[in-house]
């Protein structure tokens, strides 16, 4: 679904990413994780072309990002992301954040959009905020509401970056919960996140990156029982310690 | 194009320029001096705890924010020269034209620097005044000591915006036909028949020094890092 | 200072014969008052444009867009005036300049004034666009983008709206000052508001009493001016939205 060959990227005379491999096969979860500044929220920015490579490939569902003839807002239109921020838009109603590109992107009528839209926000437990404004709800119920404006667009998979590190901890659970209830249904997903909880019980694969580069890339089992490099363990020691 | 241009009235006309430039920088460099002297004041007076004084102050500043500067210039270049006539004894017909220019713009642009002045002073935080007070000081040392000094470094980039702002407007002085820098290239203008040319060359010099003075503000900005 | 008030002079006919001199003065503030928006319109459209071209990405566009912002912030209003109304005939075909010489003088008058006053707003209303568009969340871009947004949708449906919002305030205060600077065009000869104050001062001989008179119609203009601007502002607010960032 996701192929991620080679992929190098600089500012300038600044390198932050060099050389990373990965893939996500459909149905498949894959954690990100690496300490601040190892280029993981980068990484996950070029999958959707949002951040721009020099080097190197992405394919996502047969389609080349990096190529300047891409249609890239066709292909974000169904590849769904979820930001650290949640990036609500905050003079639109909860009711038109859901909606708004399923109209002017896909081309849906109103009603449908509506409908849908209502569908997902009740389903992550929130059809009742539907007419207010997102300043209005919790930073939880924010990004419970961009998962459920990201599912509306129906992607084919979906790219979490750092969904929980801007929430008050009593709001972080309520958000993994819904995550957590996307992967197990199925949903290919790559998330850049600290939660080695959530790691732990739904992904397959952990990549862990250090200084912008892959560093480990294994499956879960054997990422947790056993980290090869010295990062990974130091980094695993300390985020246990939190 | 069916214009010809030609030049030729500006080098001789330079001398008649540059004084109306000195007259340009006068009435600037004053209006600069008491704006911030007197607008000081005013923004002290506004955020004083004294009702009276922070009205007045308020009115003051509301009222000459409301009315066109063309307008400002016009009450002064009617009442200065009556008031000049009757508390001076004045002979009536002198030519106070440029005293009233810089009484009218030194207390117009007192009103536009006594909101960033206030704006700066409440920039300050409450702290500070506390911090200060706890330390003995009365209210002038908080302020000449403490507050001032602080707000005044934040302001310096919008003080000067402003004061491109005002040397720019001292052109409107036109409305009393007294020869400024942008009066003199128009009377150069209209006695040779090029005011065409004059008037690109006004603008043309007040757009370097503008422009450089602006580079120089973004510069103090960078350095204020505000 | 001894004066003789007379304010009853308002109210006498003035020398047009068809109306008093409370009436030129009222006609001055009508051509203000349309001066002041015609060219309000023209500076919202000019400076948002110019202003989501100064943030797009690309050298060209922004460095073009800065340019213009540049050149019409540095030179002084009087002199862009005087440029608008006696140097672009000049510079016309002929045949154009011409013409233009050859319409009403006042709506030559007003349509320099119109012209000159719409691009010296436009470039203080595109900075405050500018930073309106910078000061939102970098995410909200990537947010659109995400959604498939193109980049012009993303300013259409998500910047913008927002951005906007933000500069409701300063942008008040530009839109004060448009009134206020439309009283230069009484110095090619448009009779507007203040133009006929002075008109009034040479026919009448009571300068007082004018000048009270044309000064507290444009303290009325501020009044009328702010509260509209507070009704857009509430219009405008997004609930659960705290100023800033």
């Amino acid at each position: 679904m996701i192929s991620i060959r080679g992929v190098s990227k600089h500012y300038g005379s600044f390198q932050v990413l060099t050389d990373c491999s990965t893939e996500v096969n459909k149905g498949e979860v894959i954690v990100v994780c690496g300490p601040s500044g190892s280029g993981k929220s980068t990484l996950i920015k070029c999958v959707n072309g949002l951040e721009p490579f020099q080097q190197g490939e992405i394919v996502v569902n047969g389609i080349s990002v990096g190529d300047p003839k891409t249609n890239l807002p066709r292909l974000r239109a169904h590849v769904g992301m979820v930001f650290q921020h949640f990036e609500l838009f905050p003079h639109m109603s909860i009711a038109a954040n859901l909606t708004v590109a399923q109209e002017k992107v896909l081309g849906r009528p109103r009603d449908e959009a509506l409908e849908r839209g209502l569908k997902l926000l009740d389903r992550v437990g929130l059809k009742a905020h539907a007419h207010k404004h997102p300043g209005e709800l919790s930073g939880g119920q924010q990004q419970r509401v961009a998962i459920a404006r990201a599912l509306a667009m129906d992607p084919i998979c979906m790219l979490f970056d750092e969904p929980t590190s801007a929430l008050d901890p009593e709001m972080i659970n309520e958000v993994l919960d819904v995550m957590v209830e996307l992967a197990q249904e199925g949903m290919t997903m790559m998330v850049v996140t600290h939660e080695m909880g959530f790691a732990r019980k739904v992904a397959h694969r952990v990549v862990f990156m250090d200084q912008g580069r892959i560093v480990e890339d294994a499956a879960k089992e054997a990422f947790f029982a056993t980290p090869r490099s010295e990062r990974a363990q130091q980094f695993l020691a300390k985020i246990l310690h939190h | 194009m069916g214009y010809d241009f030609d030049w030729s009235s500006i080098p001789g006309a330079l001398p008649f320029l540059w004084e109306g430039m000195k007259i340009t920088l006068d009435i600037t460099a004053t209006a600069i001096a008491v704006g911030i002297v007197w607008g000081t004041l005013l923004a002290m007076m506004r955020l004083s705890s004294l009702t009276p004084l922070s009205w007045l102050a308020a009115g003051y500043v509301n009222l000459f924010r409301s009315i066109p500067l063309v307008m400002v210039l016009l009450w002064f270049f009617l009442i200065v020269p009556r008031l000049l006539e009757s508390v001076l004894g004045l002979a009536p017909g002198s030519d106070v034209r440029l005293a009233s220019a810089m009484v009218g713009f030194a207390l117009f642009e007192s009103a536009y620097y006594a909101e960033i002045i206030r704006a700066g002073i409440q920039s300050v935080p409450k702290g500070q005044v506390a911090a200060a007070y706890a330390l003995g000081m009365s209210y002038g040392q908080a302020m000449r000591l403490v507050v001032l000094p602080q707000a005044f470094r934040n302001m310096v980039p919008l003080l000067l915006t402003q004061a491109i702002i005002l040397f720019q407007d001292t052109s409107l002085v036109y409305v009393s036909a007294l020869a400024d820098f942008f009066g003199a290239a128009y009377k150069v203008g209209d006695r040779d028949g090029r005011i065409v040319e004059l008037l690109l060359f006004a603008g043309a010099v007040y757009f370097v020094i503008c422009y450089s003075a602006s580079l120089l503000v973004r510069y103090f900005r960078k350095r204020v890092g505000a | 200072m001894s004066y003789a008030w007379h304010w009853e002079v308002l109210l006498q006919p003035a020398a047009s014969g068809d109306t008093t001199y409370l009436g030129w003065m009222l006609a001055g503030f009508e051509t203000t008052v349309a001066l002041s928006l015609a060219a309000w319109l023209m500076a919202l459209l000019l400076g948002g444009m110019v202003g989501v071209l100064r943030t797009v990405p690309g050298r060209l566009w922004s460095g073009l867009a800065a340019a213009y912002v540049e050149l019409f912030r540095n030179v002084p209003l009087l002199v862009q005036l005087f440029s608008w109304y006696f140097v672009l005939p000049e510079l016309l075909p002929p045949a154009w300049g011409d013409a233009y010489k050859q319409t009403n003088p006042f709506l030559q008058q007003f349509f320099a004034a119109c012209v000159c006053l719409g691009f010296f707003t436009s470039a203080r209303v595109a900075e405050q666009v500018r930073s309106g568009i910078d000061s939102l969340p970098r995410g909200q871009k990537n947010a659109g983008l995400a959604l498939g947004f193109t980049l012009a949708q993303t300013y259409r449906y998500v910047m913008l709206p927002m951005a906007l919002r933000l500069i409701v305030p300063p942008l008040t205060s530009e839109f004060l000052n448009v009134f206020k600077n439309s009283a230069v065009a009484s110095t090619i000869g448009l009779l507007e508001l203040a133009a006929q104050g002075r008109q009034l001062v040479d026919y009448t001989a009571q300068p007082f009493e004018s000048f009270i008179a044309v000064t507290l119609l444009y303290m009325l203009i501020n009044v009328f001016v702010m509260a509209g601007m507070r009704w857009v502002e509430r219009k405008t607010r997004v609930p659960g939205y705290i100023g800033g960032k």
